[in-house]
């Protein structure tokens, strides 16, 4: 063994791959979390097969999790892994192609032989020919090691086995000089009636630690430096949590219950298990029988007069549709949140797309207009989803919002705000039976007024047929036609009480880039590198896509090249297209992954050079 | 808006004018519907509850035009999903009583589903489902409840579909309140919309409503002079089933089926079986709503059950008042601090 000795690092991309069944997920959520508490910057990618328990060693049963820590500011989990762990040789075989060169594998060795190299397709063994060369291969007997470990714990092989990834997780907090009691901590809790999983998985998680320590396993340790991000408390967030806290902190702003009308669907339903831990603040979660009595609901439980919301992936949305024409049509506030996945159909459940968007903006039938808001970012779910239900009250509108499986089920450090700091969304109510008409409107925002049931003189009708002014049914031509344009009009206004995205860089120039939702981590990090370069790149990220931001205009035709980058086969290039009549072109891949930040830089190189 | 409008209901003895709305119905002459909303606006003020805490929700369909013909709060929604807004509405707002109105199209068929589902949830809503067997407002189509072989437009040579018994759906489903009544017998329905309308939990009422353009006559049997004495058997509480023209028969339960047994008032048989409606045998309720168009026996209309159930949104307030009591009332500083937290000095 060469001298121990210990790297810092900027950065780094750690994933954890084996078996859906080998605790991959928690694995990586625990050295997330580790990573977290150290104070790094941190970007995860967890990426699972739909199956919950696939066939034992099978390429498609690989479950992995991958994490980019730094000392400075990032925005993706990153392109290429430098550390790989991989529990079995289906996860080697999935994973190698994205690890760097000269990359480190640590390689449960046990796990390679007979059955288990055929079932990932190797014919010969990769740890013991050639083909591992370009990498630092580290082949240890994790199995092995941990049931050597758990000697005189009270469980069966079986149970003892299934350690072995806190026995990776130990060797991998050594590498980076991570320390172990935060997961000690957590495992007490967590299995605090097993006692003997606190002992196994203490044990394991010690015994694999001990076992880089002891036989100087690797070479160098790494470290990664503490974040230069702003000073503060840090709460470590997946998507779906945030958004959590954001709708429960909506309706605590609002003086509203809150109430959650949904049904389960992947990658949506840990919003539904995150709010139904929240009784004691006055949130209500209905699991409905199907998606169309989810969003239902939501808008009876809005129109009573809490603040309606519900949650779903595309397919769901797909089934709501005509709740959402009435939603528009009664103008009722409900926020609608759609955590997209790889469609059409059932598609990719686990997997991330931006494929709805279109779906989002036009999928109702007749003239049925309603705001869009994306989120770009695990944390920043917290602030969409406070926006759009600031919006959705405010003008009386159901309101989409938009994130994807990757930021839901991804995590990063949120800044925690000061909850005085956060403005009071105010409401307002019909206060005189004598002028009251549910139809009648706010001259500003056009949002029509509000009476809740349960109050004495106001006592009307909503439903989905065409209504005039006075909410009476009306069937006359010219009625109808203003309605259609007033309901237009009022979403309109939004752009009027919601900030106006920003360019980012020179006003005019070469290529401008415009983006929504998940992908401005990957365009932060490629325009990063560009600039790098010496080259110049201009940034547009939308944040509402509907009502479209009016600064666009004031700058989209001041660029020779527009380059739209989307998980979809272009969708917003489509709209902004038809806007500005611009040339925009797309960059468009379909993986059911976040884009690759290594390509975008590629295709934006190639645009620059024409 | 009337000065009448501003009057605080609950305060004053409220009439059926008061829940008279601006609009004019819009159902054909002669149609059933107009019998139910009149029998609903007479028993309303004397529920003792404040006008603006009721509110109708209905979908789509001849008999959900209903929530504009009363001057309440009213949801006229989409086309099956009254169940679905109604259960929002009423998990939201406790105080309030609502009332679901659909049809055999709207509650039986597209809305199926939220209909069984409320059932078992029990959610403390009044369900009146108008069974007319035949889809109206589309002009004439079979229904789920259309008799098999009934001869309709999209069916010239008699449909193939067996019907639902929206009364065996209902029990099934949980329902802790289920009754039939009929259009053309007022004072029946009168008591059993207000048996419905006091009932904590879910009421489920269905009304053979007759249509005067697709169906006409589908009830006759149970109102006609002639034959509504054999054709019907109303059943009441604590009595056996009499029905007959001279009141002459009873049904006895005979191991496992009902029989048709001669009665004699002045002579009862002590052995005569007598209806309870809080009765938890399932076997008996399901067996007495089996009778319905069997030509062996009459139509049961009346109470089928009607028990006491914790309702949904009881059982969730008292949920989320133990919560609060575990774990203290919420609060968002100790929400935003929750889970992993972790500092950033300053450098």
């Amino acid at each position: 063994m060469e001298k121990k000795e210990s790297k810092t690092l900027e950065r780094v991309t750690i994933r954890f791959a084996g078996d859906s069944g080998d605790g991959m997920q928690l694995t990586g959520m625990r050295f997330t979390n580790t990573t977290a508490l150290e104070g790094h910057e941190l970007v995860t990618l967890p990426d699972y097969p739909a199956e919950i328990r696939a066939p034992a060693g099978t390429l498609f049963g690989v479950s992995g999790f991958q994490i980019q820590i730094s000392s400075s500011e990032i925005h993706t989990p990153g392109d290429q892994p430098d550390v790989l762990v991989a529990m079995n040789p289906a996860a080697l075989k999935v994973n190698l192609k994205l690890v760097s060169d000269n990359g480190i594998l640590i390689i449960n060795s046990d796990a390679f032989q007979g059955r288990n190299l055929a079932l990932a397709g190797y014919e010969t063994n990769p740890l013991e020919d050639d083909s591992l060369k370009r990498y630092q291969v580290f082949a240890v007997p994790i199995t092995t090691l941990t049931r050597r470990a758990l000697e005189g714990v009270k469980l069966s092989v079986k149970e003892k086995d299934r350690s072995k990834n806190f026995f990776a997780l130990g060797m991998t907090f050594w590498l980076f000089t991570h320390p172990l009691e935060p997961t000690i901590e957590w495992i007490k809790e967590k299995f605090k009636n097993r006692p003997e999983l606190v002992e196994a998985n203490i044990k394991a998680l010690n015994a694999g630690y001990n076992y880089a320590l002891s036989t100087e396993l690797f070479s160098t340790t790494y470290r990664v430096d503490k974040a230069k991000k702003a000073p503060g408390k840090y709460r470590n967030v997946t998507g779906n949590e945030a958004l959590s806290i954001g709708f429960i902190t909506a309706a605590k702003k609002a003086h509203k219950e809150l109430f959650l009308g949904s049904y389960p669907i992947t990658p949506a339903s840990e919003i539904l298990h995150e709010l139904s831990k929240y009784r004691n603040y006055d949130v209500k979660t209905f699991q409905a029988e199907d998606e169309i009595a989810g969003i239902g609901a939501a808008i009876g439980a809005s129109y009573a007069g809490a603040l309606g919301i519900t949650t779903t992936s595309g397919p769901g949305v797909a089934l709501k549709s005509e709740f959402l024409g009435f939603a528009v049509m009664a103008e009722l506030p409900l926020v609608v949140t759609n955590v997209q996945r790889g469609g059409p159909s059932t598609g990719l459940p686990t997997k991330t797309e931006q494929a709805d968007l279109l779906q989002a903006l036009y999928g109702r039938n007749g003239e049925a207009p309603m705001p869009i808001i994306a989120a770009k970012s695990p944390a920043d779910c917290f602030s969409a989803a406070l926006e759009a239900s600031k919006i959705a009250l405010m003008f009386s509108t159901p309101v989409f919002l938009l994130t994807d499986g990757y930021i839901a089920n991804g995590s990063e450090p949120w800044l925690i705000p000061d909850v005085d700091s956060i403005p009071e969304i105010e409401v307002h109510y019909a206060t005189d039976p004598d002028t009251f008409m549910p139809y009648k409107r706010d001259p500003k925002t056009l949002a029509r007024m509000i009476a809740l049931p349960g109050t004495p003189g106001f006592e009307h009708h909503i439903g989905g047929l065409e209504k005039d002014d006075t909410g009476d049914v009306a069937y006359d031509p010219d009625n109808h036609d203003r309605m259609v344009r007033l309901r237009a009009e009022k979403i309109e206004r939004i752009n009027q009480y919601v900030d106006q995205p920003e360019i980012n860089g020179d006003p005019e120039g070469e290529l401008l880039l415009i983006s929504w939702g998940s992908t401005y981590g990957t365009v932060f990090t490629a325009i990063e590198e560009i600039r790098k370069r010496g080259k110049k790149v201009s940034w547009y990220h939308l944040r509402w896509i509907y009502p479209f931001p009016l600064s666009l205009e004031k700058y989209i035709h001041n660029f020779k090249n527009v380059l739209v980058p989307e998980i979809n086969l272009g969708q917003l290039v489509k709209v902004i297209r038809d806007r500005y009549l611009v040339d925009a072109k797309g960059f468009n891949r379909v993986r059911g992954l976040p884009l690759n930040t290594h390509e975008l830089v590629e295709a934006i190189e190639n645009i620059l050079q024409k | 808006m009337s000065q009448q409008d501003k009057v605080r209901p609950g305060k004053v003895q409220l009439t059926r004018d008061d829940f008279t709305s601006k609009s004019e119905p819009r159902w054909c002459p002669g149609c059933g519907d107009y019998a139910i909303l009149a029998q609903m606006k007479k028993i309303l003020p004397d529920m003792g509850i404040p006008r603006e805490n009721i509110i109708f929700v209905s979908g789509i369909g001849c008999s959900s035009r209903f929530p504009y013909y009363m001057n309440t709060y009213g949801v006229h929604s989409i086309h099956g999903r009254a169940p679905t807004i109604a259960t929002g509405i009423k998990l939201a707002n406790p105080d309030l009583k609502v009332f679901v109105i659909t049809g055999d199209g709207d509650g039986l068929s597209i809305g199926g589903n939220h209909f069984i589902h409320l059932c078992r949830r029990n959610v403390d809503i009044t369900v009146i489902l108008f069974n007319n067997r035949i889809y109206g407002l589309t002009k004439g189509q079979y229904s789920p409840t259309s008799l098999k072989g009934q001869i309709t437009k999209s069916s010239p040579y008699g449909s193939l579909e067996n019907p639902f018994n929206p009364i065996l759906m209902a029990l099934a489903s949980g329902a802790t309140f289920v009754a039939r009544t009929i259009d053309r017998n007022p004072k029946h329905m009168i008591e059993v919309f207000k048996r419905a309308a006091m009932h904590k939990g879910t009421a489920f009422v269905e009304v053979y409503q007759n249509c005067v353009i697709f169906n006409d006559g589908a009830f006759a049997d149970l109102t006609k002079p002639d034959t509504k004495s054999e054709r019907a058997l109303y059943m009441e509480q604590g009595k056996p089933y009499v029905f007959g023209n001279n009141r002459d028969k009873s049904l006895r339960w005979s191991s496992n089926h009902f029989e048709v047994v001669p009665y004699d008032e002045n002579n009862p048989d002590k052995e005569l079986m007598v209806h309870d409606e809080h009765s938890l045998n399932p076997t008996l309720e399901f067996g007495l709503a089996s009778l319905s168009d069997d030509p062996n026996f009459p139509t049961p209309l009346g109470i089928f059950r009607d028990v006491a159930v914790d309702t949904y949104e009881g059982l969730l307030l008292k949920q989320i008042e133990f919560v609060k009591q575990k774990k203290g009332e919420g609060d968002l500083e100790k929400l935003f601090h929750s889970g992993n937290t972790f500092y950033i000095e300053n450098k």
